[in-house]
């Protein structure tokens, strides 16, 4: 089922009563999500990220725009008529049902010719647990389950209707770092077994990036880019995705183009076509510096961090936005940390150069 | 290991003397006089120890009214109120304008002095040389002849009584049960509304069971406290309760003690020591009965 969404717009009066101006959650949000994808939606707290999700599931209502489900018009129909699963940040399960009963609890609701024997709602409720491998626990209580668990039960819950739609609100947010790793992979194989169209929420680029087919980067309401994951990562359309996708973040350095070449201070970085003389903010990422003794951007070294698979040089650029700027480089590299200075030369595709004033990128060829 | 044993005790002598003076001694010495036969306040003295007052207090035939003046009290007026009470939460958690006041009016017999809100009771109740109080005013308007609710027949007078308890133990109730809806996660609501369910099912599988430890501490707490009414029945019926039978077991406890017929501890304590069992059955029954139904 592809979702459309078209120039969606959430207003909410502002909390502060004396202030007449309304608080714009969600701005003008246009996108068509394809059939069976797993869409991010990534962003900063406060982004209007959680937001764009209600306004899916319909618990809130849009204050502007149309929602479709395929070529129904959703807009105006109440969540309960949406065909959609939606599993909350914190599971929401219902804590004095057994995790079978909190299964088939929406089962249970199914009115009229839908309307299912015990027997069909207990293998539904076996079925949608064996997907998410909890058919061991169908007994337990919620309080009885480890948080991985609990997760696994409200998707379960979740899809257990066979939603059109499947929306997940920070759904790794609260669990450790290794049960995170596991229980992304764990969704990818969950929505690709079931084919289902899956939006799920996250501030984590890390989580959206990994698992994603697309993500949606979102700050303060706009939409600030759309794409695969890779390519956001490789184009961002301006300096806030630039800085928000990525560990460690983007480099940035105030910069100047004259004749088509590009100045970071009096360093003479790389040569740029197409592009006017004018300041940019450069951005260059930490693994678009390679180590050379002649390469044109001169810093001061301040530390090698040694991390195993590579190092992580942090050194510093009197024209850099940041204190420090921090390059990853190849283990076989050797550099002398006694050092005072260190030269790195540049990877032309991991540098990108944004307007001063609009932060927009500005597309220049080598 | 033994001198901080002693250091330990010596932080807890305060403590352990207070108890021990006002909680543990009169408790043992209840139990003393209950088992004196013949005991005279006056000389101090008594003729023998044996179970006596025990089967004289369960032979008074005032006694027995007490208990049974009890017994509809507490179970007429706990179910009732806690069921309005939650009716009521249910519909101030469900309102969003004056809820304030809502909330201020409903909770207002809780600050009001009992005696006070008996006044008023009288003036509604109450059949005077001049009136013919509010209540029977209502009941002539429509028809009905007048009843004297504060000396006239048992059930409208045990009418009154209930009434009185329940109106008076509602706001605490209320209070507490507005809060325990205000407590459930709007996230099960959500959930639950995206699953399609109806609000009965809401009301009776999220709701309820989210607010059943509230409502179980209500019930147990309402038990106690009907159990243990005396004040209530004074504020309405004067102090002569055995006269206008509507006396409770801690009123006869009372009145054993210095009422008119007062001077007799030991009666009194006998009388204790029964309401003593009595609570303790039945909350122990309560907390039986909830194992199997209250949730977390």
């Amino acid at each position: 089922m592809k979702v459309v969404l078209q120039h969606l717009t959430k207003r909410f009066p502002n909390r502060n009563k004396k202030i007449k101006e309304e608080v714009v959650a969600v701005d003008d949000f246009d996108f068509e999500i394809p059939d069976g994808k797993l869409i991010g939606l990534l962003g900063p707290s406060g982004c209007g990220k959680s937001t764009t999700l209600n306004l899916i599931s319909g618990l809130e209502t849009p204050t502007s725009g149309r929602i479709f489900f395929g070529d129904d018009d959703v807009t105006d129909l109440p969540p309960e008529n949406r065909g959609v699963g939606l599993v909350f940040q914190n599971y929401a399960l219902y804590p004095h049902l057994t995790v079978r009963k909190n299964i088939t609890f929406p089962l249970e609701n199914l009115k009229g010719a839908e309307k299912l024997s015990k027997e069909a709602m207990s293998a539904k409720a076996e079925e949608a647990a064996k997907l998410v491998q909890i058919d061991q626990l169908m007994d337990r209580k919620p309080s009885e389950l480890s948080g991985g668990q609990q997760q696994r039960v409200a998707i379960a819950r979740a899809l257990v209707k066979r939603p059109r739609v499947l929306l997940l609100d920070e759904p790794l947010s609260n669990l450790d770092a290794r049960l995170r790793l596991q229980t992304r992979e764990e969704i990818r194989r969950i929505q690709r077994e079931t084919g289902i169209t899956t939006i799920f929420v996250t501030h984590d680029q890390e989580e959206a990036m990994s698992i994603s087919d697309m993500i949606v980067v979102m700050k303060a309401g706009a939409v600030h880019q759309i794409g695969k994951p890779q390519e956001v990562y490789d184009r961002p359309a301006n300096l806030f995705v630039a800085k928000f996708l990525g560990t460690p973040a983007i480099n940035v350095f105030s910069g100047r183009v004259s004749g088509g070449k590009l100045y970071i201070g009096e360093d003479e970085v790389l040569s740029v076509n197409g592009v006017e003389d004018r300041v940019v903010w450069v951005g260059i990422r930490p693994e678009g510096f390679v180590l050379s003794k002649d390469g044109a951007l001169r810093c001061g070294l301040e530390a090698v961090e040694v991390m195993g698979r590579d190092t992580s040089v942090v050194a510093t650029h009197p024209s850099a936005a940041s204190e420090n700027i921090r390059a990853i480089i190849s283990t076989e590299n050797e550099i002398d940390a006694g050092s005072e200075t260190v030269c790195f030369s540049v990877k032309p595709k991991k540098l990108f150069l944004f307007d001063v004033e609009t932060e927009e990128n500005i597309p220049f060829s080598c | 290991m033994k001198s901080r044993n002693l250091k330990a005790w010596l932080w807890l002598l305060p403590a352990i003397l207070f108890l021990g003076a006002f909680m543990v001694y009169p408790l043992v010495d209840v139990f003393v006089y209950s088992m004196e036969e013949g005991y005279n306040s006056a000389s101090q003295t008594f003729w023998g120890t044996g179970f006596y007052n025990f089967s004289y207090v369960l032979h008074d035939p005032y006694f027995l009214q007490a208990v049974k003046n009890t017994f509809i009290l507490v179970i007429i007026t706990v179910p009732l109120s806690t069921g309005i009470a939650l009716l009521i939460s249910l519909g101030l958690s469900s309102i969003k304008k004056v809820k304030e006041l809502f909330q201020t009016v409903y909770f207002l017999p809780y600050v009001t002095n009992t005696l006070a809100v008996g006044l008023v009771f009288m003036i509604l109740f109450k059949k005077t040389a001049y009136s013919e109080g509010l209540v029977n005013l209502l009941i002539n308007a429509f028809g009905g002849s007048s009843v004297d609710f504060i000396t006239g027949p048992y059930w409208a007078k045990m009418f009154v009584l209930c009434f009185y308890t329940v109106w008076v133990v509602m706001p605490f109730k209320i209070l507490i049960l507005t809060s325990a809806l205000a407590s459930v996660n709007q996230d099960y609501y959500n959930a639950a509304k995206i699953d399609a369910t109806p609000p009965g099912r809401i009301f009776t599988r999220i709701t309820l069971p989210m607010i059943s430890p509230m409502i179980f501490y209500l019930v147990i707490t309402g038990f106690i406290g009907a159990f243990k009414a005396y004040s209530d029945a004074v504020a309405l019926f004067g102090t002569d309760l055995n006269a206008a039978g509507m006396n409770t077991m801690v009123g006869y406890i009372y009145d054993m003690l210095y009422g008119n017929s007062g001077g007799y501890p030991s009666y009194a304590s006998a009388a204790a020591l029964i309401l003593f069992a009595v609570v303790l059955t039945i909350t122990c029954i309560n907390l039986l009965v909830s194992r199997n139904k209250v949730q977390h």
